[in-house]
């Protein structure tokens, strides 16, 4: 039997509080967005109906002479204050509490291209309560991702009021674009993101009540 | 924005076919739960409606007289206007220069009624703008009017109201707020491209807003007031933002 440390993981409740409004906000943005898009979409494709957010749109055809589009976006323009707040209180308490430096930091490209192959080959062990250099990559970059939603995502809203941001991104049709490309790697995230705690349930059970402890008998890969 | 207008069978059949997909583990099948889309219900729909007038009041506080909306060269402007409204192209009626009357009414000193020859005879103003459609589809266009500002303070209009509304020949209807009303962007347009305004493109009145959604410029306008109390709007009333400003 080796020493191996109990692990644990601790999560606050502002940080809990944090995590979970930007999950619903998110789930709330991108559904709503999908009903948008479909609309007049961008691309040659359209998200199927049942997995997007705006009501019943069958019904919207009678009351409201459209697909649930003015819907969908009442649900996306609240939403997006409820991401604010989310990740608002993501970042205080990543800031405050030194949660973001501590965990999230130091990160290198020779230790992410080492933990990134050792994720590639199955080779990466997971210890609860500490983060590999491709999480702490992957967060890093979620956060971006968050901020280039906001961004692009006023200038879209705002390409008057707000002209020189939605100059910045090359144009209002331009950053309609660039506010689908960071969707997309949000939703990448997300689908990691998930399938990690899937693998590593009691991650769930650490975000969810607070706390979540590992007493290995044998080191785990 | 062309929009369905009634259902029609194909759609029925999509509606029972959709059932088929209900079991599927989704954001969209949490909502369909029981049958019906619970998110369609009376409570979610007053809170959404109670952040909208919130985004209203948040708009109004980002508007600014002085920031102008971007204008084109005229090689930028589209080739071809898009046609939207409510309804399809083929089924615009077109105005009867002779008999038309723009009305005026509410808090106008002048109330007295305009005809098309009066409104051509005004001095008008070039723009070259990007007409920003809420479904997310824009185009740069060249409208020429009067500014509405002028125009509101030439019928002596009270511009210390909060609000002005307007009616259209096709039964649509509209309103802004009194500061957008005066922005000198906002114009009362003639002409569309380099001709008088085409009927389908509202002959022979639009209001051009470029500081609002498409939804916001009515064309076909028959009757202009100033209130103080907040105009509807026609997608508004089907639960579109009020303010739209942009």
């Amino acid at each position: 039997m080796s020493e191996t440390m109990p692990e644990e993981q601790r999560h606050s409740a502002l940080a809990r509080l944090a995590h979970w409004t930007q999950a619903a906000a998110i789930v709330i943005m991108i559904g709503s967005g999908w009903r948008i898009y479909d609309n007049v979409p961008i691309f040659p494709f359209e998200f199927p109906y049942w997995i997007t957010l705006g009501g019943d749109k069958y019904l919207a055809t009678t009351t409201s002479n459209d697909w649930g589009t003015g819907n969908a976006i009442a649900w996306h323009f609240a939403g997006m204050w409820l991401l604010l707040i989310g990740f608002g209180l993501f970042v205080l308490n990543g800031v405050l509490t030194g949660h973001f430096w501590r965990d999230f930091l130091p990160l290198t490209p020779r230790t992410f291209l080492r933990d990134f192959i050792a994720a590639a080959t199955f080779k990466l062990a997971h210890r609860l309560g500490e983060y590999n250099a491709v999480q702490k990559a992957f967060y890093w970059g979620v956060m971006f991702a968050i901020l280039m939603m906001f961004a692009s995502g006023l200038a879209i809203w705002k390409p008057v009021q707000l002209g020189w941001l939605t100059w910045l991104f090359g144009g209002f049709p331009a950053a309609r674009v660039v506010h689908f490309i960071f969707m997309s790697a949000i939703v990448a995230f997300m689908a990691v993101h998930v399938m990690l705690v899937i693998l590593v349930p009691k991650t769930f059970v650490a975000m969810t009540l607070g706390r979540a402890t590992h007493s290995p008998s044998v080191p785990h890969e | 924005m062309n929009k369905p207008v009634l259902i029609d069978p194909a759609l029925r059949t999509a509606v029972q076919r959709r059932s088929l997909l209900r079991g599927s583990l989704s954001l969209g099948a949490l909502s369909l739960l029981g049958g019906c889309d619970i998110t369609d219900g009376d409570t979610v729909q007053a809170a959404l409606h109670a952040i909208s007038r919130w985004n209203d009041r948040v708009q109004a506080f980002l508007f600014s007289e002085s920031n102008m909306a971007r204008e084109y060269n005229a090689s930028e402007v589209a080739k071809e206007m898009r046609y939207n409204a409510y309804y399809g192209e083929k089924d615009v009626v077109p105005i009867d220069a002779g008999t038309y009357r723009l009305g005026l009414s509410g808090l106008i000193a002048d109330k007295q009624p305009w005809t098309v020859e009066k409104l051509l005879a005004l001095p008008r103003k070039i723009q070259r703008t990007r007409h920003v459609c809420v479904e997310g589809w824009s185009y740069i266009g060249q409208w020429s009017g009067v500014p509405l500002g002028d125009f509101l303070r030439h019928i002596g209009a009270d511009t210390n109201a909060k609000y002005v509304g307007f009616q259209c020949a096709d039964g649509y209807y509209e309103g802004i707020d009194m500061p957008t009303a005066l922005h000198p962007q906002t114009i009362m347009a003639v002409t569309a491209g380099d001709e008088i305004l085409p009927a389908k493109f509202g002959f022979p009145l639009k209001i051009r807003i470029p500081t609002k959604l498409g939804f916001k410029n009515p064309k076909w306008v028959t009757a202009i007031y100033v209130t103080n109390t907040q105009p509807r709007g026609f997608w508004s009333d089907r639960g579109y933002n009020w303010f739209s400003g942009i």
